[in-house]
């Protein structure tokens, strides 16, 4: 005698196949903003489940910094050849070129605030009305006031006080000629739920997540991995560490956390057990307690 | 940080991992998710409360608990103030008010739970309602030194109109007026007295101090004639696998696959997730509205097909016979069907600062289907503060609740609301602005 309720990674599991079939029956030109990281690459193999027996209608949206891990790239042209979907790069170094925006400068400088720029340049390009993202409640404050199907105007900004109410499970994506939405499947999930999913499911993932030997420095309070972005500073010094990354953005940026995990398992009981939110190796969002909030604002993921 | 790691590594063997990840594994198998709505302004404690489930159930991390230590400090505050845990965007931190949804997170042993923090303010009607549209469980709490107040009426009523199945009335600052068994009783008689005249079907009463910690996660040492459970363990012990209507079927057609790859040429199936009810392999089924009748040939996901599907499932659904489905359509069990309707009554609250216009065509949008609509008349207002009905005042303003009359382009498969929160609701789009004007709850 079966019990007629699911559990709740099965419930967010339908929620997102739910979002992710209103997204094709309701956008002319949808695409998935694919990173790369664990976030985006759960959504597109919900995106799998949600069209099965068809493949994904929608291409996948990659925004370039130029600053990546050689890993990520590699596991991005992998997915993209495996699922025999269509690949839409917008390059920050074209942006750059093109005197669109202009490198940072400074000890901190990094590529992450000029991404919004080339993605809207892209979304405008391909006349693309919807941009499915990995974005969650939890990982930071502005993004808890975040709605499933999320308004942008025609310059591609959020207007987080003027949000559409969202009730039930109806979904309003009515927009006009030149705006956007961003869609926000996984919104409901958590870190440890994605990491006990993609357990579960025995997601295929970047190496970059499992423990291994990698050349790093210590600066910002995390290990900062060597590339041929990275300048040493005085006093600083190169270390072989056991590392692995909790998130993936930059290279420049993200912070490796010493570990001994090298299998999925070994992850989610080390994410069960972590003190410090997984962007807290992120120095994008140290820079100001409103960070998140005004990037957001502007149009970034 | 990562000291904490390399310890915790250093003391586990391989077989403790793999023991707590059997342990991990069976929450997940039979965890249910439980969603609840909080309404509530500062000053009766709610983001206290909020600040307090998160912190005492281990939700918060040691970077947002520090950064919290920061700016409790900066503000002159003794100790940690909970409250801030909570706060949102940079009008709020300025203003100290919640002024949108915002949802939390936390998970325990036994449950996942999401809350949908809502503002109480009477301007912010509309993010009530919208927080309390997918709620199990609506806390409501109530100063013990003010007792029942405006606010705690309209709380209710609102957790009444969304038909939210669980509430629970926290008495909250018990600390302050002595943990006294007689206040709590007396504010408990106060509520009911007017909670009776609402329609709903589960209600709990706790005495609570969120600033300590009384009956939250631990059962308080200060209210030894209190003999519920705490808080947590109500939410987490709740029966909620009745919330969900399972004895009407119905299945709005989200969208057609139709692959055409190899193995599959004469694929079609209709994906949906399944809104109340229990589909099974070879029931009889009827299309709505067009009435044609068929069989389910199989009900498939991507692990494989399956005898039996039920709410809240997104699945594929394929029928015996070759007809014309399509996104919008409703397929229901052949001997329990909606009733397709073109005019009926409604309960609306108007969500949007531009007025209702009389007799002016909006969308509709209710499950999957999309129509033209026309509010043909507003019955009355309530005032939701009193529950008195306003006959004379028809106009529909932002926060307004009245009953009206739609008329729709075509009909629609509704059933009343009090019996599905699916099938019986809709919004309304304004298609000059194309924003969401309009919640409605059938009657």
């Amino acid at each position: 005698m079966s019990k007629y309720y699911l559990n709740y990674l099965d419930e967010l599991e339908s929620e997102a196949i739910f979002i992710l079939r209103e997204v094709w029956a309701q956008f002319q030109n949808p695409v998935i903003l694919f990173s790369g990281g664990k976030d985006s690459i759960l959504v597109t193999h919900l995106a799998k489940k949600a069209f099965y027996p068809s493949k994904i209608p929608f291409p996948l949206m990659h925004v370039d910094t130029g600053h990546n891990f050689p890993e990520t790239i590699q596991f991005r042209n992998e997915i993209i050849e495996d699922l025999n979907a269509q690949l839409i790069v917008g390059s920050v170094q074209e942006s750059i070129d093109q005197g669109r925006v202009a490198e940072e400068k400074g000890k901190n400088a990094t590529r992450n605030s000029l991404q919004i720029t080339t993605l809207l340049d892209a979304i405008e390009a391909n006349r693309i009305d919807c941009a499915i993202g990995g974005g969650r409640r939890d990982e930071e404050k502005a993004r808890a006031k975040e709605r499933f199907f999320s308004h942008r105007d025609d310059f591609g900004q959020w207007d987080p006080k003027n949000q559409r109410p969202e009730l039930w499970n109806i979904l309003n994506g009515k927009h006009f000629e030149g705006e956007h939405f961003r869609v926000f499947p996984i919104s409901n999930w958590t870190e440890m739920d994605v990491w006990n999913y993609i357990l579960r499911e025995n997601v295929k993932i970047p190496s970059l997540y499992f423990a291994h030997d990698r050349e790093v420095v210590w600066r910002n309070d995390s290990w900062i991995p060597v590339s041929d972005h990275l300048k040493l500073e005085e006093g600083e010094a190169v270390h072989t560490k056991k590392v692995r990354f909790r998130t993936l953005g930059d290279i420049t940026i993200t912070g490796g956390i010493e570990s001994d995990a090298d299998t999925l398992e070994k992850i989610v009981a080390e994410v069960a057990s972590m003190k410090q939110t997984e962007r807290g190796n992120r120095s994008d969002d140290k820079r100001s307690e409103t960070a998140m909030e005004d990037r957001k604002r502007q149009g970034y993921f | 940080m990562t000291n904490v790691v390399k310890q915790r590594w250093k003391t586990e063997s391989g077989k403790d991992i793999f023991n707590f990840l059997k342990i991990m594994e069976m929450r997940i198998d039979t965890n249910q998710l439980l969603r609840f709505t909080t309404a509530g302004s500062v000053d009766d404690g709610k983001s206290t409360l909020i600040g307090r489930l998160l912190y005492d159930s281990k939700a918060i991390f040691e970077d947002q608990l520090q950064a919290v230590e920061n700016t409790s400090k900066r503000k002159g505050h003794d100790g940690v103030d909970l409250a801030l845990f909570t706060d949102g965007l940079r009008d709020e931190r300025e203003q100290g008010i919640t002024i949108d949804v915002a949802y939390r997170y936390f998970t325990t042993p036994k449950r996942k739970f999401i809350i949908a923090d809502t503002p109480g303010h009477i301007q912010y009607t509309r993010n009530m309602v919208t927080g309390a549209s997918t709620a199990n469980a609506a806390l409501i709490l109530i100063d013990a030194r003010n007792g029942v107040i405006e606010q705690t009426k309209r709380h209710a009523f609102i957790a009444s109109l969304l038909q939210i199945p669980h509430i629970i009335v926290c008495v909250n600052k018990m600390d302050l007026v002595d943990y006294s068994e007689k206040i709590y009783e007396d504010i408990i008689n106060q509520f009911e007295g007017f909670s009776s005249k609402l329609y709903v079907k589960d209600i709990q009463f706790l005495p609570i101090s969120a600033l300590n910690g009384d009956n939250v996660v631990k059962r308080s040492k200060n209210m030894d004639w209190f003999q519920g459970a705490p808080l947590l363990h109500t939410l987490e012990h709740m029966h909620i696998s009745s919330d969900i209507n399972k004895i009407d079927a119905r299945f709005p057609v989200q969208t057609v696959l139709r692959p055409q790859s190899e193995g599959f040429i004469d694929y079609r199936g209709y994906a949906g997730r399944v809104a109340s009810g229990i589909f099974r392999s070879g029931d009889e089924v009827t299309i709505m509205p067009s009435g044609f009748t068929s069989k389910i040939k199989s009900i498939d996901t991507m692990e494989g097909s399956l005898n039996e599907v039920f709410a809240p499932m997104s699945v594929s659904i394929t029928l015996e016979d070759d007809i014309d489905v399509s996104r919008g359509d409703m397929i229901a069990k052949t001997n329990n069907k909606p009733s397709p309707v073109q005019e009926f009554d409604a309960m609306l609250c108007w969500l949007n600062i531009t007025s209702a216009r009389p007799r002016a065509k909006y969308t509709i949008l209710h499950t999957s289907n999309e129509q033209k609509a026309m509010i043909k008349e507003v019955l009355y207002k309530i005032d939701i503060n009193t529950y008195s009905r306003e006959e004379t005042d028809k106009s529909l303003n932002m926060n307004d609740i009245g009953r009206i009359k739609i008329r729709t382009t075509r009909p629609l498969m509704i059933d009343e609301y009090r019996d599905n929160r699916i099938t019986g609701s809709f919004v309304l789009i304004d298609d000059a602005t194309h924003e969401t004007v309009a919640a409605g709850m059938i009657l």
